[in-house]
């Protein structure tokens, strides 16, 4: 699994630290959408300001995740990654720019 | 395949359009007389012959140039032979129309290796771009290849042999839920471009993604579509050529004449037949029945029209 940003990268190297430390309880916690049959699962996520979502697409077809204004990724082909850092509350509506029937919702508390 | 196309003057039905739609043969020839398209016997001599003596070209989509994974692992090789059938074609086509979709990722070397392939047939290619061709940031992968003479992202017209051809583009600034998109400006410019063109110019539109409603849960129509069909109302004779779909379709509403083009790379399924329109996976012997070219002709005069949807194969 290719992850795109550097920061979303740092931050899984930060996470797997915390785990091997004894699973002190992380303060940001890395969720997973996944991407098949495009659709995004889940539709909806609830997270925590801190909190990172990484978007994993496994069709064949390239998709991207786009939140107007707020976050833009790449196109992913298979089985590549978008990651993005929530650092203020809001709901950030989410769909594909190249099909864009494909949407979904990220709550951030 | 039983499939009755009868040589009478007596126009063609609605239910018979759809027959047409669902057929899936060697190929079904399509001619329009006054406006009303009427299915002819398929591959006739002497309708063979009588387009010969006419205006022809041609129509590739959805080559997906870097593809390769199933069920077509070499996207660019189906392309080679989508274009070998044209090359080996017994009356040279006037042009080619891609209708987009050129490339799976919009790499330079995939729009290269689509350029070189699409070249060797020798023709002029008239290109729109799909939204594949467009997942580089500033889109300038296409634009500095296709994008001469073009206008905003890439639409233009032109006029070849009395009938006039307009690409637009309908895959930029898509918004979340919604299909594909035109925009204001380009409907605009579409307005003053078929403005002062006298009603008996037949009308050719190509885009990449269907300008009909042909499945919104898919995502496949165009938001605003419906108001380009506006401004080609009036006009005696209008053919709309799509891709995006990957599998023929073809509806005819009026005047208007609605077709969509096979890919030469992979099939699509049929509308919600499917969890998803991802590629349908078909056996390897049978790749190649699912993709095709289209060739259309167009007879002066009395402005017939014949759309032939070959396959590779079969």
């Amino acid at each position: 699994m290719k992850v795109v940003t550097l920061r979303g990268l740092g931050l899984a190297l930060a996470t797997a630290t915390l785990l091997q430390l004894g699973g002190v309880s992380a303060h940001a916690e890395e969720l997973q959408v996944t991407i098949d049959n495009f659709t995004f699962t889940p539709a909806e996520l609830k997270v925590k300001v801190g909190d990172t979502v990484t978007w994993t697409n496994h069709d064949d077809i390239p998709h991207t995740v786009v939140s107007a204004g707020k976050f833009r990724s790449k196109a992913m082909d298979t089985d590549n990654s978008f990651s993005f850092t929530f650092t203020s509350a809001g709901d950030y509506k989410f769909f594909c720019s190249l099909h864009p029937h494909m949407t979904g919702m990220i709550k951030v508390e | 395949m039983p499939h009755d196309h009868d040589d009478h003057n007596d126009g063609v039905s609605r239910r018979h359009a759809l027959e047409c739609m669902i057929w899936a043969g060697t190929g079904v020839l399509w001619t329009v007389s006054g406006g009303v398209p009427k299915s002819l016997s398929l591959l006739d001599k002497a309708e063979a012959a009588t387009a010969a003596s006419s205006f022809t070209f041609l129509q590739i989509s959805d080559s997906h140039v870097g593809f390769d994974k199933q069920p077509n692992p070499n996207a660019l090789g189906t392309l080679q032979e989508a274009v070998d059938k044209i090359k080996a074609l017994p009356n040279t086509p006037a042009f080619m129309l891609h209708t987009g979709d050129i490339t799976h990722l919009a790499k330079p070397a995939q729009f290269d290796n689509a350029s070189q392939v699409i070249g060797s047939a020798g023709l002029d290619v008239h290109y729109v771009p799909g939204e594949h061709d467009f997942l580089d940031e500033e889109i300038k992968f296409y634009k500095e290849r296709y994008g001469k003479g073009t206008k905003g992202p890439g639409y233009y017209s032109f006029d070849a042999n009395g009938v006039h051809f307009v690409g637009l583009v309908n895959v930029v600034d898509l918004k979340a839920g919604g299909l594909g998109n035109l925009g204001a400006e380009q409907l605009e410019w579409l307005e003053s471009d078929l403005k002062g063109k006298s009603k008996s110019t037949p009308v050719v539109v190509f885009a990449h993604i269907p300008l009909w409603s042909v499945y919104p849960q898919w995502g496949w129509g165009t938001e605003d579509g419906a108001r380009a069909l506006e401004y080609l109302k009036g006009f005696g004779s209008v053919t709309v050529l799509n891709g995006h779909i990957h599998q023929v379709m073809q509806k005819v509403e009026g005047n208007v004449t609605f077709h969509t083009a096979r890919s030469t790379a992979f099939l699509q399924p049929a509308p919600g037949t499917a969890q998803s329109p991802g590629p349908v996976k078909v056996e390897d012997s049978k790749l190649r029945s699912v993709l095709g070219i289209a060739s259309i002709n167009f007879k002066q005069g009395d402005q017939p029209l014949a759309i032939i949807d070959t396959p590779l194969q079969g």
